[in-house]
């Protein structure tokens, strides 16, 4: 019997394991890719936030810098300098800030190469308020952002940074802004992809033309909007 | 004694194929070192600058491919030829075998069936991993849904494949002699009728005296 066994298997037409194992698996794999959003939010109800947070399709922030470190800046020493083509040059204290009125938006921050993480709570002055506190001169086009780890810059047209939902931020998770998330103020424009989002914000200059910050002179579009749009003006508008 | 009749030791793993098993183990080595930062980027923070480990996951995961594929070409390339044949295309007892989880009677051949496995989906998901962290470094002619696809099958691949080479490694460990072939290329012709007596069959190996195939077949299915 195993004899007659041993010359069958010799004789047998044998079969294509190996194939199947690389069709089977790049079949998954081309199936995650595609549905990977829809799959995403799925096994986020599943896994909820907390431990979920640690697995591949978790809530989580994935911390990049530049520089390799994190600015260490306090929040009494903290200034934001605001210059340029502005009437009334400021430095803002984060009292400051935080006396004025204040922007509440709950976003999903997304990433441009992918990950996200839904439900952010975010809280700060608007961009345009503190722009109509300096006072725009005329010949304005654009804004450019600077950081305090001295490497990082970011842009937005006049127009991009007057929209509501661009704001600086002091307040993140429902807590401070953490020194790794860019704290204790950096900027969000909830309608670009994160890296528009210039962490540990330090100054502000109101220029004449957009100067492309660090990203973008690496590659990545000047206009990030979230829908893959590329171009100056928000995309939101032409559904309104 | 002189139980052994013929060549005392057989060639399992060529010069080529060692180098190449091991540049490959290397390389996966620094991906899976390099891939916890980055991926666990807040718990670590800043162990090394960020780009710098992204630039060295980057060229060491498009690397990857390289030893395995140089191995498989020319005229060095034979015994790796031979191997992937043998580990691609399975004969029926095998599968029923792997099916059963080891507990059918096997005449291994060069390979048990759990070997070729794991050389196929450490191919296969080689090819994934390179597929989708291409599609994350340059991302721009994707939709962002798909970024987002690509970056949770890198990520779950990637945990996936990290448990198998653990497992491998184990293994390996726990089974020094044939750890040591993959080292010294070289295996005993006992230690080939023991665990490969289909291939030392192939290669003319006698069977010991006093022993009948049937034997030898119940050693490789007993623990």
């Amino acid at each position: 019997m195993a004899d007659e066994g041993e010359e069958g298997r010799r004789s047998d037409a044998r079969v294509p394991v190996g194939r199947r194992v690389f069709l089977s698996l790049g079949a998954l794999a081309t199936v995650g890719v595609v549905l990977g959003a829809r799959l995403q939010s799925a096994a986020r109800g599943v896994l909820g936030s907390g431990i979920g947070g640690l697995f591949p399709f978790g809530d989580r922030f994935r911390i990049y810098s530049i520089t390799g470190s994190y600015p260490a800046i306090t929040a009494e020493a903290y200034r934001l300098e605001v210059s340029g083509l502005v009437k009334r040059p400021q430095a803002l204290t984060l009292a400051d800030l935080e006396a004025m009125p204040a922007t509440r938006l709950v976003r999903t921050f997304q990433c441009v190469t992918g990950w996200s993480v839904p439900g952010v709570e975010w809280e700060g002055v608007a961009l345009s308020a503190i722009l109509e506190r300096a006072g725009v001169r005329p010949g304005a086009v654009a804004v450019s952002f600077s950081s305090y780890d001295h490497a990082d810059t970011e842009s937005l047209t006049l127009d991009q940074a007057r929209m509501s939902d661009v704001i600086v931020a002091y307040r993140m998770l429902g807590a401070p802004v953490t020194q790794e998330h860019g704290g204790p103020v950096r900027l969000y424009v909830a309608p670009m992809f994160g890296y528009k989002s210039l962490k540990w914000l330090s100054a502000i200059r109101v220029v004449d033309r957009v100067e492309p910050g660090f990203w973008e002179r690496n590659g990545y579009p000047v206009n990030g909007w979230l829908d893959g749009s590329t171009g100056p003006t928000d995309p939101r508008l032409g559904l309104a | 004694m002189a139980r052994d009749s013929g060549p005392a030791t057989v060639l399992r793993f060529s010069a080529t194929q060692r180098v190449a098993h091991w540049v490959n183990a290397l390389l996966f080595l620094v991906l899976i070192v390099t891939a916890i930062p980055l991926y666990f980027g807040s718990l670590f923070g800043l162990v090394l600058e960020r780009h710098v480990v992204e630039m060295v996951h980057l060229w060491c995961g498009l690397a990857l491919p390289v030893p395995l594929v140089v191995s498989m070409l020319g005229p060095w390339g034979a015994p790796m030829r031979a191997d992937l044949a043998r580990v691609s295309r399975w004969s029926h007892a095998e599968v029923e075998w792997l099916r059963r989880l080891g507990r059918s009677a096997l005449r291994a051949d060069k390979f048990n069936p759990g070997q070729k496995l794991n050389t196929l989906i450490v191919g296969a998901t080689i090819l994934v991993l390179l597929a989708t962290g291409a599609m994350l470094q340059w991302f721009s002619p994707f939709p962002v849904a798909w970024r987002a696809g690509a970056t949770d099958v890198h990520d779950l691949f990637a945990l996936a494949i990290t448990v198998v080479i653990a497992a491998h490694v184990i293994l390996a460990l726990t089974h020094p002699r044939a750890l040591a072939a993959m080292v010294r290329g070289r295996v005993s012709a006992a230690w080939a009728r023991r665990y490969a007596p289909g291939w030392a069959d192939e290669l003319g190996l006698e069977a010991p005296r006093g022993s009948t195939e049937r034997e030898e077949a119940e050693k490789v299915t007993s623990p």
